[in-house]
Parts: structure tokens; C-alpha cells; sequence
């Protein structure tokens, strides 16, 4: 008797385990559909771009704000943090470097993604969530307008085109909070601050390189905020589920992706 | 009734293995105002979506214009959809469009006219439906009466040979109600379309529905003129029509025993 | 929201963006300072090069004149040779010596010029005969310990530290 409640809760647990882990298979696959159809479907409203422009100025222009003060702050506090390391060696001029380096290579595509997922991404998920519960995007489909074509792919070009320039700036405005702190407070050399940058920051290992980065998060992050929108359940509740999880998955795919892409890039 | 435009044939369709129609046959002859009646969950939506081409039958087949639905491919599904015209059940305006906009959506998705006879159009549009000082209203602004009728405007744009209603008196007040009413008789008389109302509201639909089907539990219940059927006595047409609330359709769920479950003891 | 101040927005965006990329590059990056304009390449063969790597700067007097193009092993004379290009706008003379140093302590490796005396000027494909290898750590702490052993039998034997060291200026020729 207890041997057979035993065998039935361990075969509750593995078929619960199993349930979870074919459901996230499913979406992986459905999710990875999406993409394809959004790339297919790119053509058609590529022909009309004011549509994905009308996109970049929610996704991108809404973010400048929150990355603009992010960024500076993020320099600043690297570079006194930097500061208080580097100078127990001596070698606070380095302050330059280690702040450039940090912010270009990681932080820059790191930080900034975060905070897309955050801002842009759950604005995606909840508005196309939205559209799914009111019926829009099946009136759309019965006007016999492709949702992917007219909804789903203008906002995938603008995340893919606002990360990698909100990254840049976010890096650019950081390097800016960083010199603020490094030069007139703290009093390091102005030159040896930039000239130390210069010569160990290379544009192609370093300032490219992340760029590429950010560049795939901004694939990552606007996928998965569309995607979640897409999937959700046309409910009130559904919708903020998949808000949630567009952060959630979001940020975690950010990270081990960049962990992915930085293995990769010391490689080569 | 030989010039049918839209033909549902021994139609049946379920989600595993569960069935929700079972055998439907059904003819919408052209220019006439048809009606699906049937109360809720009886998959009268599930068969506007049926003949849009947004599922796939499990047997049996919908033939729109003589052509089989679910056996088009994509092309040929949007091509179907041009000719059909379609109000959601509260509207499904875009909510980031204006009401001018929502009505032009699909003048400017799939034609090439230009923007100043789109802008003409538009206000015709909105005219019939009496909402032509509101187009540059966002459908926040809008009352529920007011963005079924944008709504409205919006599904005969292009001036479609079948216009579906999914539950269009839903939710309104009475007012609103005779107006939608009204428009929907009276665009199907001026556009010669021909109108598929699928309702639970019996007044206003017997009011303007030249024909009208009953689905109850998968199959055709009963069909007629709307006189026919207030006549009928047939258990289940009567209890719709009347809206007795005990009758073929019971008032319980099915359940145990009622004295017996309640002197159960924990 | 109006079309025109959305793109008006859009517009002042993607300016952003390329300036934050162009200031990156620029001022950043070493996008300018990487960039000599024509050069020439000269070789010298190196018994040991250490860790100098490829595009390791090429300083004379403590000014980048160069960089290094790449670095080979010559499995005949068993040496390492190693292309480097020179700023046109700078002329050397032939005899001029060619080092490889450290800068500081521990940091990277990098081929000093200095000067010689020569009338001739280093041509494209030259190849410098002077040089001085790198400085291998193990190798000199080995020797230290080498001489200080045999100081303290021999009572300050005139032993030369540098020996092992292999200078072509002071000339291998006369044995």
C-alpha cells in the first residue's frame, strides 16, 4: 500500500517534470517558427518603412531616456569603484581603460538589453497581447492582412535596429559619466585618461564586438517580447503573465548568451 | 434558392476528439440576411471563423463562392476574405488608430487607390453609419454603440459581398441596438450583400433575419422564417423564443442527487 | 502621433547613435591612432623574440613610428624574423639597431629603433643585421644565480654577465 503511494508520487513528479519540459520545447519551436515567419514575412512591410520607423520610435526613441541616465550613472560609479582598486597599484591612469573596456565590451550590450527588456520589451508583449485579447489581429486576419507582416516583423526590425544604437550610446554616455568622476573629481590626467583608452580599446576586437553583441540581443529580446505577446492567453491575466515572462526570459537569455558570444569572441 | 454564396456541407468540427458541430448543413443564399441562433458555446462564432478560413473543418467542407475554404492556400484564403466583411463581437477596433484611420486600414493594406479618394471613401463610410463627425476620434473616446458602428464601417469598406456579425447587439443599450439593427437591414439592402448574424438576441434578430438557423448541441435544431419559428412547438425553439427558463435546456447542471449529496456525510 | 514628429524623432535617434559609434571610434577606440598611412617593411631576424606579437608597436625614441606585420620562424638559421612596417614620413639609416623591449616591469613587448651612423637609408625589403633579442626573465634570474654561485667560489672571477647574450654590435666576427 505505501509502496505503491510511493510509485505514484515519484510518477506524478516525472510525468509533472516531463509536462514542463515538452511544453517548453513546444514554445522554443513555436517561438522559433515566429522568427522564421517574421523574416519571411519581412519583405512585405519592408515596402512600406515608415511603419518599422512609426516602431523605432516606441522601442528606441522611449528607451533614449532611461538608458541615457542608466549609463551615466553605471560610468560613474565604475569609475570610482575602478578608481579606488587601481590606485592601490598605482596605476590610476588606467582608470580610463578599465572603464572604456568594461562599458564597450559587456556592459554597453549587457546593461542596455536589460533594460530594452524592461522598457520596450514588456510595452511589446502587453500591446500585442492586447491586440490578441480585442480580437484586433483576427480582424486584421480576416481583412486578409498578415498580422506577422503588419504587426509582428515592424517591431522586430526596430528592436533589431534600436539596441545596437542604444548601446553605442549608452557606452559613449558612460565613458562621458566616467570621465566626470576619473578627470575634475577625483583629478586623474585628462590625457593619460584618454590616451590610455586609446591605445588598449581596439575598434574591431572591442567597440565591433560588442556592437555584434548588442546586435543579438536585440534579435533575442524583441523576439521573445513578440513572441510572449503573441502566445499569450487572450485574457486579462494571461496578458501580464506574459509580461512578466518577457523580463524573466529576456534577461536570462541576455546573459547566457553573452557568456556564449564573449567564449566565442576570445576565441577568435 | 439556387444562388447560394456561402454552402456549409455535412460540416463537423471538434478539438480532440471532442465534437462541436456535428453534421451542419446550412445554405446563404445571396442578398439575403441570415441568421445562426443557438445559445452560448454552441459554436455559433467557431462557424463565422469556419467560413473565414481561420480553422480547418474535421470533416465535411464550407464553400464560399463555390469554392472549398479550408482546401485554398494562403493566397487563396486572402483572396476569399476580400469578398467577406466581418464585425467582431465588441468591435476589435486598433486601438492606436482613429476611427478615420480603422476605416481606412483596409483601403490602404490592399489597395493602391490614392490617399485623397481613400480620405472621400472614408467619410461615405462613416456617413452611413451616421458617425462622419467622429472620424478623428481614438476608440477610447468612443462608446460602445459608437465603435460598432465604426467597426461596421470599417467591415464594408471595401464593399464586401458577405458581411459576418459576431453577436452584434452584445452589451449595447437599446438605443444603440435599434441602430445597429437598422444598419445592418439597410447595408445589406443598399451594398447587396449578403449578411450572416450569429446572435442570441431574439427580438432584434427575428426582426431583421429573413431566415434563421437554430444550432443546439452540434446540429441544426431548427430553421425558418422567423415566423415559422415563433410559431414552432418545438420544445427547444419555444424555451429560446420565449426564454422560458426551464425546458430542454435546464435550469441544473447535472448533478447527484440533491438530498442525497446534501445528507452526505465528510 | 504625427508622421513627421515621429521621423523628425527617429531622425535625431539614429544621428545619436552614429555619433556615440563615430565618438567610440574616434575617440575611444584606436580606430585613428591603428591607421599609419604608407609604410615600407623592413625584416630582422631575432634569436629570441619573447612574447612580441603582431601589431606590437615599433617605437624610436619613445615615438610609434611602426608596427610589427608579422613574425616567422626561419627553420634554416633557426631564427625569428620579423616583418615590420615603418611610417613612410620617418627614414632610418642601414646600420640602425633593433631591440626588443618591455614596457615596465611585466607589461607588453615592443622592437625599438635607435639610430646608427650610416649615410645609407633603410629601403623597402631592407633587412636590419643589429639587433637585440628580448629579454627572457628565466633566462637572466637563471644567470644571476649562475654568477652569484660562481662569484662566491671563484672570489669574483671576471665572469660577464651578459655573455649568453647575443649582440651583433659587439661584433661575433673577430673569433
Amino acid at each position: 500500500m505505501i509502496k505503491s503511494k510511493l510509485l505514484n508520487s515519484i510518477t506524478r513528479t516525472l510525468r509533472g517534470v516531463g509536462h514542463r519540459m515538452v511544453e517548453r520545447i513546444w514554445r522554443l519551436g513555436a517561438g522559433a517558427r515566429l522568427f522564421f515567419l517574421t523574416i519571411i514575412y519581412s519583405g512585405e512591410s519592408f515596402k512600406r518603412f515608415h511603419l518599422t520607423l512609426r516602431e523605432v520610435y516606441f522601442t528606441g526613441v522611449m528607451s533614449l531616456l532611461i538608458v541615457i541616465v542608466s549609463a551615466f550613472f553605471v560610468g560613474m560609479v565604475l569609475a570610482l569603484q575602478g578608481y579606488n582598486t587601481l590606485q592601490k597599484y598605482g596605476s590610476s591612469e588606467a582608470i580610463g581603460v578599465l572603464v572604456a573596456l568594461s562599458l564597450v565590451r559587456e556592459l554597453g550590450p549587457v546593461v542596455t538589453a536589460l533594460l530594452f527588456a524592461g522598457r520596450a520589451g514588456t510595452a511589446i508583449t502587453a500591446e500585442i497581447g492586447l491586440m490578441k485579447t480585442t480580437e484586433q489581429l483576427s480582424a486584421m486576419e480576416m481583412m486578409a492582412v498578415n498580422p506577422i507582416a503588419r504587426v509582428v516583423a515592424p517591431r522586430f526590425w526596430a528592436g533589431v535596429i534600436s539596441m545596437p544604437i542604444l548601446a553605442s550610446l549608452f557606452s559613449m554616455v558612460g565613458i562621458l559619466g566616467g570621465y566626470l568622476v576619473a578627470v575634475p573629481l577625483i583629478g586623474v590626467d585628462d590625457g593619460a585618461f584618454w590616451s590610455q583608452m586609446q591605445a588598449n580599446v581596439d575598434f574591431r576586437l572591442d567597440i565591433i564586438n560588442g556592437l555584434i553583441k548588442s546586435v543579438v540581443f536585440g534579435v533575442a529580446c524583441t523576439m521573445i517580447a513578440l513572441f510572449e505577446g503573441f502566445d499569450a492567453p487572450p485574457t486579462a491575466e494571461g496578458v501580464s503573465r506574459a509580461t512578466t515572462r518577457t523580463v524573466v526570459i529576456s534577461s536570462l537569455t541576455v546573459l547566457g548568451l553573452d557568456f556564449v558570444l564573449t567564449s566565442f569572441m576570445m576565441v577568435i | 434558392m439556387t444562388d447560394n454564396i456561402v454552402e456549409i456541407d455535412n460540416l463537423s468540427f471538434g478539438y480532440k476528439g471532442r465534437l462541436l458541430h456535428k453534421g451542419i448543413n446550412m445554405v446563404f443564399p445571396r442578398g439575403k440576411v441570415v441568421a445562426i441562433m443557438g445559445g452560448s458555446g454552441s459554436g455559433k462564432t467557431t462557424l463565422l471563423r469556419l467560413i473565414g478560413g481561420q480553422i480547418k473543418p474535421s470533416k465535411g467542407e464550407v464553400r464560399v463562392a463555390g469554392e472549398v475554404v479550408h482546401k485554398q492556400d494562403r493566397d487563396g484564403i486572402y483572396k476569399l476574405r476580400r469578398k467577406m466583411g466581418m464585425l467582431f463581437q465588441h468591435g476589435a477596433l486598433f486601438t492606436d488608430l482613429s476611427a478615420f484611420d480603422n476605416v481606412a486600414f483596409p483601403m490602404r493594406e490592399l489597395t493602391d487607390l490614392p490617399e485623397t479618394m481613400i480620405r472621400d471613401l472614408v467619410l461615405m463610410k462613416l456617413n452611413a453609419v451616421g458617425l462622419r463627425g467622429a472620424h478623428a476620434l481614438m476608440p477610447t473616446e468612443l462608446s460602445g454603440g459608437m465603435a460598432r458602428r465604426v467597426a461596421l464601417a470599417r467591415a464594408i469598406a471595401l464593399d464586401p459581398a458577405i458581411i459576418m456579425y459576431d453577436e452584434p447587439f452584445a452589451g449595447l443599450d437599446p438605443i444603440s441596438m435599434g441602430v445597429i439593427c437598422g444598419l445592418i437591414r439597410s447595408l445589406n439592402d443598399a451594398l447587396g450583400a449578403t449578411s450572416i448574424i450569429v446572435s442570441h438576441d431574439v427580438k432584434e434578430t427575428f426582426l431583421i433575419a429573413d431566415y434563421v438557423y437554430f444550432v443546439a448541441d452540434g446540429v441544426i435544431a431548427a430553421e425558418g422564417t422567423p415566423n415559422d419559428l415563433m410559431q414552432s412547438t418545438l420544445p427547444f425553439v419555444h424555451q429560446f423564443v420565449h426564454g422560458d427558463k426551464d425546458g430542454p435546456v435546464p435550469f441544473h447542471y447535472p448533478a447527484a442527487n440533491y438530498q442525497s449529496e446534501l445528507l452526505k456525510t465528510l | 502621433m504625427d508622421r513627421t514628429k515621429i521621423d523628425l524623432w527617429v531622425g535625431i535617434f539614429v544621428a545619436l547613435g552614429v555619433a556615440a559609434l563615430l565618438g567610440l571610434a574616434m575617440k575611444v577606440g584606436n580606430l585613428t591612432s591603428s591607421k599609419i598611412g604608407e609604410t615600407f617593411s623592413v625584416t630582422a631576424a631575432f634569436e629570441n623574440v619573447g612574447s612580441l606579437k603582431p601589431n606590437a608597436p615599433v617605437k624610436s625614441a619613445g615615438v610609434v613610428v611602426g608596427r610589427v606585420d608579422n613574425i616567422k620562424f626561419d627553420s634554416k638559421a633557426f631564427e625569428a624574423v620579423v616583418t615590420i612596417n615603418i611610417d613612410r614620413r620617418y627614414s632610418f639609416p642601414k646600420d640602425t639597431f633593433a631591440n626588443i623591449y618591455t614596457a615596465g616591469l611585466l607589461g607588453e613587448q615592443y622592437v625599438g629603433l635607435e639610430a646608427g651612423g650610416d649615410e645609407d637609408e633603410l629601403k623597402n625589403g631592407d633587412k636590419i643585421t643589429k639587433t637585440q633579442d628580448a629579454v627572457v626573465l628565466e633566462k637572466m634570474i637563471s644567470q644571476f644565480l649562475f654568477s652569484k654561485a660562481s662569484e662566491t667560489e671563484k672570489d669574483a672571477s671576471a665572469v660577464e654577465p651578459k655573455a649568453n647574450a647575443k649582440s651583433t654590435e659587439l661584433g661575433d666576427a673577430p673569433f
